[in-house]
């Protein structure tokens, strides 16, 4: 299966229960309907640089560090955290409340998009 | 190290990047994996996914449902289309089992792309129904492993039994320009679609 393949860390295979994930998260899954999709973007707010980070879970710190620079996708935070998607989900809900991230949802017109939207990817693409 | 940009004045959102997404679907070994990486700007990555669904365990009497988790891999690439446009291609596991998992997968896609073993054609139908009917658009690739052509576009509409032809395009994805051209026959058939 796909490239760089490993046993997550947070998979108990012996009891096939997960631990970690629910510890890191408060026991929380992302809800139905949850305010995150996989490609919603996050990137860390400049006041999030003033952050006591001592008092952090280091995850949020994490997150917030990855996501200084450029805007991150919630599936690129997960895989380079080593973490589900949907407790990336709620970590960043955490970091919403906080107002240390801002979060950009995918398009809406993803669904039924535009012809010029095409068009900006047709080019983006052939431009590759 | 600006992050300003993004996010301050309230005007922050228009700053950011618009995400978007199309699927790579295909049975195991295809080639998803190949394709996403011929075309992304970092390596495909990979993450993990639990899915927890309720479930009557067969050997139970007493027929408690039990809460089952699974986990599901997914492998991810990424293509900067613009200053405000960035795409996600998602190699989308195929097997049947965790096709509870599409329907997430799906929404908000642009489209997807049915990688298809030509000698392996059957594989397909799944995938093929699971977007008719949710009426995405999509177009075929055909992996030409061996670098035969070794069957027809039309050969494979008729085989897939299309509602609507889709674009069925002969590939190596391992070559960037050849999974260009599969996305591309993608997206000038939604385009079509979206012009109506
Ligand atoms: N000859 C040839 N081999 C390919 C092609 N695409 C993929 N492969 C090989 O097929 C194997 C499986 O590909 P992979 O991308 O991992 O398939 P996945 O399971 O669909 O992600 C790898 O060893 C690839 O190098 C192709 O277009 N031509
Ligand atoms: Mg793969």
């Amino acid at each position: 299966m796909g490239v760089g393949k490993k046993k997550s860390s947070w998979f108990d295979e012996e009891s096939g229960y997960l631990v970690r994930p629910y510890a890191i998260s408060g026991g929380r899954t992302s809800p139905e309907g949850s305010d995150f999709a996989l490609i919603t973007l996050v990137v860390a707010m400049p006041a999030s640089r003033t952050l006591d980070r001592r008092r952090e879970q280091p995850e949020l710190t994490a997150i917030l560090d990855l996501t200084q620079e450029r805007p991150l996708a919630i599936v690129e935070i997960a895989a380079r955290l080593d973490l589900p998607a949907s407790v990336v989900k709620v970590l960043c809900g955490d970091l919403l409340d906080k107002s240390m991230i801002a979060v950009k949802k995918p398009s809406h017109e993803a669904s039924a998009p535009s012809v010029e939207l095409l068009e900006r990817v047709i080019n983006g693409i052939r431009r590759l | 190290m600006e992050s300003a940009g993004y996010s301050q004045q309230g005007g922050s959102q228009l700053a950011m990047p618009t995400a978007l997404k199309i699927l790579i679907a295909g049975g195991f070994g295809v080639g998803k994996t190949t394709m996403i990486g011929s075309v992304s700007e970092v390596p495909p990555l990979e993450t993990e996914e639990y899915m927890t669904q309720a479930s009557v365990g067969v050997d139970d009497l007493a027929q408690i449902p039990e809460k089952t988790t699974t986990t599901v891999a997914m492998d991810f690439g990424r293509i900067t289309l613009d200053t405000e446009h960035v795409l996600y291609l998602f190699g989308t596991p195929g097997q049947e089992r965790f096709w509870f998992m599409w329907d997430d997968l799906a929404a908000g896609a642009l489209g997807a792309v049915v990688l298809t073993d030509p000698r392996r054609l059957a594989d397909s139908f799944a995938s093929v129904d699971f977007f008719e009917q949710r009426r995405i658009p999509f177009a075929i690739g055909i992996n030409c492993f061996y670098g035969r052509r070794e069957c027809t576009a039309e050969e494979v509409n008729a085989a897939l039994n299309l509602r609507n032809p889709a674009p069925v395009v002969m590939c190596d994805v391992r070559e960037r320009e050849s999974s260009k051209r599969v996305l591309l026959a993608l997206l000038e058939s939604a385009k079509t679609v979206a012009i109506g």
